[in-house]
C-alpha cells in the first residue's frame, strides 16, 4: 500500500499504515468535505480508494490532485477542499480531533453576520405602524365588503407590518408566476415544418413504402431563465424585507432562477433560495451579503455581473429583472457602459423601481438617467398590484424575437395598467446617449 | 474491456506522452490524466475558452496512437445527430427496389431495411462500437452548447458504455473509450454528470508555463520575441478586461508576428494587431495606445516572474 496515507492521522492516534485506518480517513475527510458543503459521493470515495492502490500515488501532491479530481466538481469549491485538505491530512502536532475540523466547517459555513439583518421585525413592533394597521383593518370590515386583500394589494410595501408581509407572501404565491416561452432548437412530435423520417418510414411501410401518412416534428419552446439583481442598499431599506419574500416567492414558482443582491459589491444569493422557509433564507442572506444596507454603486455591481457571471447565468435568452432606486453614489458613465452591455446579452432588460409607484416620481436621479437608454422596460414594484401587473408582463414577452415587420409591443397596454414610465422622455446627456439602438424604441406608441 | 497496452503506467508517462505532442501539462493535470486511464471514468475539464482543453484529447489520441472521435455540442444535439441515425434515403429506395423485384414481404422488409448497413453511426455510436481494437479517445467538447436533455443521453451511454438501438439491440463497447469532456462554463453542467467525471479546472498558465507552451508550438520563434510576447500577455491578463485572452490566443500573435517578421515588440505593433488578441472592442479601446506602452514596459522590467492566480470568480 502507498506510503502517503500513513501521513494521514485520525483523531490524533498514531498511524501505522494500516489498510482500515486508510479508509477510514478517507471516509472521515469526504465527511468533513460535506460538512462544508461539498458534493461528495460514496461512489466518489471509494474511486479514491481505489486511486490510491495505483502505486504511482506515493507522493502528498499527486494524493491531494488524485483527491481534488475526484471529490471537488465545482470550481468555486476548490478552496475550500484546500483548507480541509491542508488541516485533515497533516501530522499531529496537536491533539487536534475530527471534532475540531468540523466545527472549522461549521465555522464557515455558519458565520456571524457582519451586519445586522434587515429591520423586518421592528416594523411590527413599532406602535405607530401597528396601530395604523389596525385602524385600516377595522373601518374596512365595517364600512363595505372591500376586502382587506383589497387594501393590501394597494398598500405601498415599505409601510408594511410583519403580518401584513405574511398575508401578502400568500397573495404573492397565488399570482402566476410563469416566464414567457423560449423556441429552442430541440425538435419534438408535433405539427411543424421537418419530417421526421424515421416515424414516417415506420408508419407507412404497411403502404409499401408510399409516404401516404406524415409524421412532424416541431422545434421544442422552453421557459426564459430569469435573473433577478436587486439593491439592497441603504435608500432601498424600507422595501429590502418584502423584495427578498418576493425573490423567494419567484425562485420557487420559476424553474431557472439566478438571484443577486448589491449594495457596493454584488453576492451570489442563489443558492440560499432553496431553502423552504423564507425566514431562513433571510437569515442566511443577510449573513451573506457584507454590504447590507450600505452605499450603492449600480454600476460597479453590474460591471461585477457583467464580467463574472453573465457568460455564466445569461444563456438561454435569459431575462433580467435590475431591481433598485437609481440612486447611485458611482460613476454614471460606467453605469451606462455596463447596463448597455448587459442590455445586448440578454433578452430583455427589465428595471424595477419602487419609486415609479408615486404618481410624481421622475426619473431624474444620476444613475437612473444615465441607465434609461438601455432599459427595455421600466416597471413599478411598490405593492402587490404592480407584482400582478409584472407576472403578466413576464408572461407576454412573446415566444418569437420581437424584430419582425408584423411585431407590434404590447407596451401600450401595459403602460395603461401599470403606470410604466417609458424611457427617452427626458432630456439626456449626449455623451450618455446609446450606441446601440434597440429595435423596439420607436416602436408602437 | 480494458484499455490499450500502450497505456501508460504512471503520472511520469503520462507527462512525457504529452510533452512529446508539444503539450506542457504540469503534474496537477497528468494525476487526473492518468486516473482516467486507470479507472476508466470520463475526464471533465472546465476552463476559460482558449486554455488549451480541446488540445489536450488531441494530444492524447495521438500519444496513444488511437482515433480520435470529436463530437461538438450544440443547442438542440439529439440521439440522429450524436449517436445514430437510419439512412431513410436508401431505405426509401431499398423499398422500391423490392418491390421491382417483386413481393415485399412486411416482415423480411423490416429486418432488412433496419439492419446495420443503413445505420449512420454518429460519434458516440463509432466510439463505442465492437469492431475497434483499441480504446479511441472520445472528445465531447463543450457540453455547455448543449441543452439538458443531452446530458441525459450521455449519462445513459457514460454509465456503462452501451448503447440500444431497438430495431438492432444492444450495442456494447469492447474498449471502453477515453472520454474527455470540455466546457466553457457558460452554464453550470447538472452535478449528476460531473460526479461521474473527473473534474479539472484548467486556469491560465503562469510565465514559465505559457513561455514552454509557446516555444514548443512555434519552435522557429526567436526566444527573445516569444519571452516579450508571453511576458505581454501575462501583463494583459490583469488588466480588467471582458475577456482575457487564452494561450491559443498567445500563440496566434506569436505566429502572426513572425510572418510579419517582427524580431520584437513595439508598441505600434501591438496597437495594429491588438485584434488577434482582444476580440472586444471596450478591451481594445481600453488598452489601446498609453496603457500599451506601459504595460510593455512593465513586461520588460519584471521579466519572467509569477502568472494571474486564481482569478476571481
Amino acid at each position: 500500500m502507498s506510503s502517503l496515507p500513513t501521513k494521514a492521522s485520525t483523531n490524533g492516534t498514531s498511524s501505522d499504515g494500516d489498510t482500515g485506518h486508510i479508509l477510514h480517513s478517507m471516509l472521515l475527510f469526504a465527511e468533513v468535505l460535506r460538512g462544508l458543503g461539498l458534493d461528495v459521493g460514496s461512489g466518489n470515495v471509494l474511486d479514491l480508494v481505489r486511486a490510491t492502490e495505483y502505486s504511482p500515488i506515493g507522493r502528498k501532491q499527486d494524493f491531494y490532485h488524485a483527491a481534488r479530481c475526484l471529490l471537488v466538481h465545482r470550481k468555486q469549491d476548490m478552496p475550500l477542499f484546500d483548507e480541509a485538505f491542508q488541516v485533515f491530512w497533516r501530522k499531529p502536532k496537536t491533539r487536534t480531533t475530527t471534532q475540531n475540523i468540523r466545527s472549522m466547517g461549521e465555522q464557515t459555513r455558519f458565520r456571524k453576520p457582519q451586519v445586522a439583518p434587515p429591520p423586518g421585525a421592528e416594523t411590527g413592533t413599532e406602535g405607530g405602524s401597528a396601530g395604523e394597521n389596525d385602524d385600516a383593518g377595522g373601518s374596512v370590515d365595517l364600512t363595505r365588503t372591500y376586502s382587506a386583500r383589497e387594501v393590501l394589494r394597494e398598500k405601498d410595501f415599505s409601510e408594511f407590518s410583519t403580518t401584513e408581509i405574511n398575508q401578502s407572501r400568500r397573495m404573492m404565491a397565488e399570482l402566476t408566476w410563469k416566464m414567457d416561452l423560449r423556441r429552442t432548437r430541440r425538435l419534438i412530435p408535433g405539427r411543424g415544418q421537418q419530417l421526421d423520417l424515421r416515424k414516417t418510414l415506420r408508419l407507412n411501410l404497411k403502404y409499401g413504402g408510399e409516404p401516404i401518412e406524415l409524421a412532424r416534428l416541431t422545434q421544442k419552446d422552453k421557459l426564459r431563465p430569469l435573473v433577478l439583481i436587486c439593491d439592497v442598499s441603504g435608500s432601498m431599506e424600507r422595501y429590502t424585507r418584502m423584495l427578498l419574500h418576493f425573490i423567494h416567492t419567484i425562485s420557487g414558482e420559476v424553474k431557472q432562477v439566478e438571484a443577486f443582491l448589491f449594495a457596493t459589491r454584488l453576492t451570489r444569493i442563489t443558492r440560499y433560495l432553496s431553502h423552504r422557509g423564507v425566514d431562513q433564507t433571510v437569515d442566511e442572506v443577510a449573513k451573506a451579503v457584507p454590504d447590507w444596507a450600505g452605499g450603492t454603486r449600480i454600476g460597479q455591481a453590474l460591471k461585477t455581473f457583467n464580467f463574472q457571471w453573465l457568460r455564466r447565468v445569461l444563456s438561454g435568452g435569459a431575462v433580467v429583472l435590475i431591481i433598485s432606486d437609481g440612486w447611485d453614489r458611482g460613476e454614471p458613465e460606467l453605469l451606462a457602459q455596463e447596463a448597455a452591455r448587459l442590455q445586448r446579452s440578454c433578452h430583455r432588460l427589465i428595471w424595477l423601481n419602487p419609486l415609479l409607484g408615486s404618481p410624481r416620481y421622475q426619473p431624474l436621479t444620476r444613475g437612473m438617467q444615465a441607465a434609461m437608454p438601455y432599459v427595455d422596460d421600466f416597471l413599478p414594484v411598490h405593492n402587490l398590484n404592480s407584482l400582478e401587473a409584472l407576472a403578466k408582463h413576464l408572461n407576454s414577452l412573446s415566444t418569437k424575437r420581437q424584430l419582425g415587420p408584423h411585431y407590434r409591443p404590447k407596451l401600450q397596454e401595459e403602460a395603461d395598467t401599470s403606470e410604466a414610465v417609458l424611457p427617452d422622455s427626458s432630456p439626456l446627456d449626449p455623451r450618455l446617449a446609446p450606441t446601440f439602438r434597440h429595435p423596439l424604441w420607436g416602436r408602437g406608441r | 474491456m480494458t484499455t490499450t497496452n500502450m497505456a501508460p503506467d504512471s503520472i511520469d508517462d503520462v507527462q512525457n506522452l504529452l510533452r512529446q505532442q508539444s503539450y506542457v501539462a504540469d503534474r496537477s493535470l497528468a494525476v487526473p490524466i492518468f486516473l482516467s486511464l486507470k479507472l476508466q471514468r470520463p475526464l471533465f475539464l472546465e476552463g476559460e475558452a482558449g486554455v488549451g482543453k480541446t488540445e489536450i484529447a488531441k494530444a492524447l489520441a495521438t500519444g496513444l496512437d488511437t482515433d480520435l472521435i470529436r463530437l461538438q455540442c450544440y443547442e438542440g444535439l439529439d440521439i440522429n445527430h450524436a449517436i445514430y441515425e437510419w439512412n431513410h434515403a436508401r431505405q426509401l429506395l431499398e423499398i422500391r427496389l423490392m418491390e421491382a423485384e417483386g413481393g415485399l414481404d412486411r416482415k423480411a422488409a423490416t429486418s432488412n431495411l433496419f439492419s446495420d448497413e443503413f445505420l449512420i453511426k454518429r460519434p458516440l455510436l463509432q466510439a463505442i462500437d465492437s469492431s475497434r481494437d483499441k480504446s479511441p479517445v472520445l472528445l465531447i467538447d463543450e457540453l455547455d452548447r448543449a441543452d439538458e436533455e443531452f446530458e441525459g443521453f450521455l449519462l445513459e451511454l457514460l454509465a456503462d458504455f452501451q448503447i440500444t438501438i431497438p430495431e438492432l439491440g444492444t450495442i456494447q463497447a469492447v474498449h471502453r473509450p477515453i472520454v474527455i469532456i470540455t466546457s466553457n462554463r457558460t452554464r453550470e453542467i447538472h452535478d449528476a454528470l460531473k460526479r461521474r467525471c473527473l473534474y479539472y479546472w484548467i486556469d491560465y498558465p503562469d510565465f514559465q508555463k505559457e513561455m514552454q507552451i509557446v516555444t514548443s508550438k512555434l519552435p522557429d520563434a526567436p526566444r527573445r520575441l516569444a519571452e516579450q510576447v508571453t511576458g505581454f500577455i501575462q501583463e494583459l491578463r490583469q488588466t480588467e478586461l471582458y475577456k482575457i485572452p487564452g494561450i491559443s490566443e498567445t500563440v496566434d500573435w506569436t505566429a502572426a508576428l513572425l510572418a510579419l517578421n517582427q524580431k520584437e515588440l513595439d508598441p505600434s505593433v501591438i496597437d495594429d494587431t491588438l485584434g488577434i488578441i482582444l476580440k472586444y472592442q471596450d478591451d481594445i479601446e481600453l488598452v489601446r495606445g498609453e496603457p500599451v506602452r506601459a504595460m510593455l514596459n512593465r513586461s520588460r522590467n519584471q521579466g519572467p516572474r509569477r502568472g494571474r492566480g486564481g482569478g476571481g470568480g
